[in-house]
């Protein structure tokens, strides 16, 4: 679906839409008009969208822009100790290069990943708070955050909330309660496209703006293609949406089922209240590099938050913030049903190689009798 | 949380049993406990363990072993290269495998 878009997109947006000749009018106007598609879609107005170049650049973007305005009454940023790393890893740095910890604050979760809000209400009351951030369901485990409790708190305290809804736009519903919201195509079946809305009168300014390029909120204008793409996917993805929740949230259903089955083996997130297509795991006594390599032999390209399948040798921040077991960790996440038709046989596929999989990943590692 | 650091190897013979797991990364932390566990003669009596281990994982996964396993996590001491995870285990044929 995204190829065939991508590629008419390319070409009838191919131009520069600063341009003034007829191709680069023709860019402008789809480039308009992508833009009204997806802030329709998130319920905002087209001057509060700009379009960056991935997710994550934007939600770094987000944050950077709340602190900027906000520079002379403070510097301290709010988050769950749950969010993206492009929150975390940049506030941590910030913190760090002022030797001043307090410019931090990661607000603890409970052993579901929800956000605990009375540590939520004490992190935003401590002076110099100027931004605060909460996903709307982490990308992970898939647990929902209580949006509008939280921005009910920090609208108490004139701080505004970004809100990180990379992982849910397209699958789950749209966020109401935010002050800033970033979202990224991929989620909804597009291209890499990063979503950044500002909602009118929150103060917000990018200090390396350049005033003609998307409402002063990059330096680089968006490849009209890719928003052409990401608009027409959107619409795919909506017309969709209420038949796909219903059915991936059974079939995460069967998978979680199928999972707690397993000996020695825990699923997170909320079992309920939570994303609809993202289900995870943890098997005691095995790595997490073993167990997507033999799901792989089955054809099945699952993730993992286990230490191993990463760079840095870290488990996920997020299972360790949650207290949960960080190794034997898989994450299945379903492609929406238009793009992989087949779903529903391979969900019972993958539910019926889970044990034995488990069990013989063991008694390869020699730990199957503890 | 901290204690002074001393050579965890040196502990009394009536001391501790230790699981000495420094420079291994998970998941054997955690399996050379239940190895442990498992070959423990069976008693009512709980017995300490102490694991100390480097891995950045065993910070969330011994505790949630413990949890599955329905054992006792202490706590967690801070040494000067290692952390030290100490464990109430009791060896009763139900928590010690199946």
């Amino acid at each position: 679906m995204a190829r065939d878009t991508l590629v008419a997109a390319v070409s009838a947006g191919w131009a520069d839409p600063a341009r003034l000749h007829a191709e680069g009018r023709t860019a402008r106007a789809l480039l308009d008009r992508s833009r009204e598609v997806i802030a329709s879609g998130l319920g905002v107005r087209p001057a509060e969208v700009s379009l960056l170049p991935s997710g994550p650049t934007a939600l770094e973007r987000a944050l950077d822009g709340v602190r900027y305005a906000a520079r002379r009454r403070g510097a301290r940023t709010v988050a769950s100790a749950v969010e993206h790393s492009a929150v975390l890893v940049p506030a941590r740095a910030r913190a760090a290069r002022a030797d001043d910890p307090r410019l931090l604050a990661e607000v603890p979760v409970d052993a579901l990943g929800r956000v605990d809000l009375e540590a939520w209400e004490s992190a935003l009351a401590a002076p110099g708070t100027v931004v605060a951030a909460l996903q709307s369901a982490n990308g992970e485990v898939g647990t929902r955050q209580p949006l509008e409790e939280a921005h009910a708190v920090a609208r108490a305290h004139g701080i505004p909330l970004v809100v990180d809804a990379m992982a849910g736009l397209g699958r789950d519903a749209v966020p109401e309660h935010f002050d800033v919201l970033v979202g990224d195509a991929r989620s909804w079946g597009g291209p890499p496209l990063g979503v950044l809305v500002v909602r009118e009168g929150v103060r917000w300014q990018w200090s390396g703006a350049r005033a003609d390029v998307e409402y002063g909120r990059t330096d680089v204008s968006p490849w009209v293609p890719l928003a052409l793409a990401a608009a027409e996917a959107w619409q795919q993805a909506r017309a969709t949406t209420v038949e796909d929740e219903a059915l991936t949230r059974s079939l995460v259903g069967a998978v979680r089922e199928a999972a707690a089955g397993v000996p020695d083996t825990v699923v997170v997130g909320d079992p309920d209240d939570r994303l609809p297509h993202v289900v995870t795991f943890s098997s005691l006594y095995v790595d997490g590099e073993a167990l997507v390599g033999a799901l792989d032999q089955h054809g099945y390209a699952v993730a993992s938050g286990s230490a191993c399948t990463s760079s840095t040798l870290e488990p996920s921040h997020v299972l360790a913030a949650m207290g949960v077991l960080t190794h034997g960790n898989v994450r299945v996440t379903l492609p929406l049903p238009a793009v992989s038709p087949s779903v529903e046989a391979d969900v019972a596929d993958l539910c019926a190689v889970l044990a034995p999989t488990v069990a013989r990943v063991r008694s390869e590692l020699g730990v199957g009798d503890l | 949380m901290t204690e002074p650091a001393t050579d965890p190897t040196q502990e009394p013979p009536d001391g501790p049993l230790i699981v000495d797991a420094r420079g291994e990364r998970c998941p054997m932390p955690v399996i050379r406990l239940a190895r442990l566990v498992r070959d423990l003669p069976p008693g009512e009596a709980p017995v300490t363990v102490r694991v100390l281990a480097t891995d950045p994982a065993a910070a969330s996964d011994v505790p949630a072993w413990c949890r599955m396993r329905g054992q006792r996590f202490v706590g967690a001491q801070a040494q000067a290269d290692h952390t030290a995870y100490v464990v109430e285990v009791t060896p009763t044929p139900a928590a010690a495998g199946r």
